[in-house]
């Protein structure tokens, strides 16, 4: 089954053997584990230079996301994962573009608004 | 199988285009997957309504009022730890080991339904107290996001006894167990999407 899939490229999440898979989810939790705590911790700590705090969080949620990626869903940039790696690519760009050019216009619209109580008196 | 390694030479000897169609189970996962990923941009455009009217709680009360950290620590432990199941019973599945991946389906929907219960207490409690999705944009945005995350697992927890009523009336044929696998891929999506919503939403919240 593996070698004529090989010449195919792979479904994502298709590994050889069962006992490195079972041994990659366990990794997996280990790590999300320690990335989860160490999140929890650090959005209750005083011990972190507060500005810096959602930073730490983002930083740390990437991370996590990353762990996910790999040991859960087995992702890779192997040749055979070429397809799946170019449609994780883009869909990471298409959200992107989404969530940071949502902020940033609804962020420039709200400078250039006029305030609300001088609005309403234009209205009336 | 044998035949197949026989006859079709190895990836560097043949071009791509005589190559004929790839097997079943590549196609039906790269299309699950890129089902996953379009899905993926609906919460992407959710996560940018939410971080654009977080701040508008319209003189109510604000989120870091609102969320119980304890209680979002133990949702995101349930989901986790149901990844992990359901990783367990997929690598079973695909062994065709029926006792092997009963035990993990049980304990992946009991996690689930675990997840699902606690956030609905959480809901249930925001409500009684007036703070439903019409009391602030905020709240809005909080309840379309969470919201449709747990609307998800619902319909991931349907899924998941439906594979169970299937692998117990047809066996582990191989369409079960393609079935199957695009559960799983399902499971962990939402488990990665979940790692969005308590780091913006609730670890975020001022």
């Amino acid at each position: 089954m593996n070698k004529d899939s090989n010449a195919q490229g792979k479904a994502p999440g298709i590994t050889e053997h069962s006992r490195i898979r079972r041994r990659s989810y366990l990794i997996g939790l280990f790590y999300a584990t320690i990335l989860t705590l160490a999140s929890f911790w650090a959005s209750s700590t005083d011990l972190i230079y507060e500005p810096g705090v959602p930073i730490l969080l983002a930083v740390l949620a990437i991370a996590q996301m990353g762990v996910h990626l790999v040991f859960f869903l087995h992702i890779s940039s192997a040749p055979d994962q070429t397809n799946n790696f170019l449609a994780l690519a883009f869909g990471i760009f298409v959200v992107g573009l989404v969530v940071f050019g949502s902020m940033i216009i609804m962020d420039n619209l709200n400078h250039a608004m006029m305030p609300m109580d001088q609005l309403m008196q234009m209205q009336r | 199988m044998n035949v197949m390694t026989q006859t079709v030479p190895t990836s560097e000897a043949v071009p791509l285009s005589m190559r004929g169609p790839a097997p079943v189970q590549v196609v039906v996962g790269y299309g699950f997957w890129l089902f996953l990923l379009s899905d993926i941009i609906i919460f992407a455009a959710l996560f940018a309504a939410y971080a654009v009217l977080s701040g508008e709680t319209n003189e109510g009360p604000p989120g870091a009022a609102l969320f119980d950290k304890t209680h979002v620590f133990f949702e995101t432990a349930c989901l986790l730890a149901s990844s992990m199941t359901c990783g367990f019973a997929t690598l079973a599945v695909q062994r065709r080991s029926m006792l092997g991946a009963f035990p993990w389906m049980v304990v992946t929907l009991i996690l689930g339904v675990t997840f699902l219960g606690m956030e609905w207490a959480e809901f249930v409690h925001m409500l009684a107290a007036g703070n439903g999705p019409s009391r602030s944009a905020f709240l809005s945005a909080f309840f379309t996001l969470v919201g449709t995350h747990g609307l998800h697992v619902t319909v991931g927890l349907f899924w998941l006894v439906i594979m169970m009523l299937q692998a117990a009336t047809l066996g582990l044929r191989p369409i079960v167990r393609r079935r199957f696998f695009c559960f799983g891929l399902f499971w962990h999506a939402l488990d990665i999407v979940w790692i969005g919503v308590f780091t913006i939403v609730y670890l975020g919240a001022r």
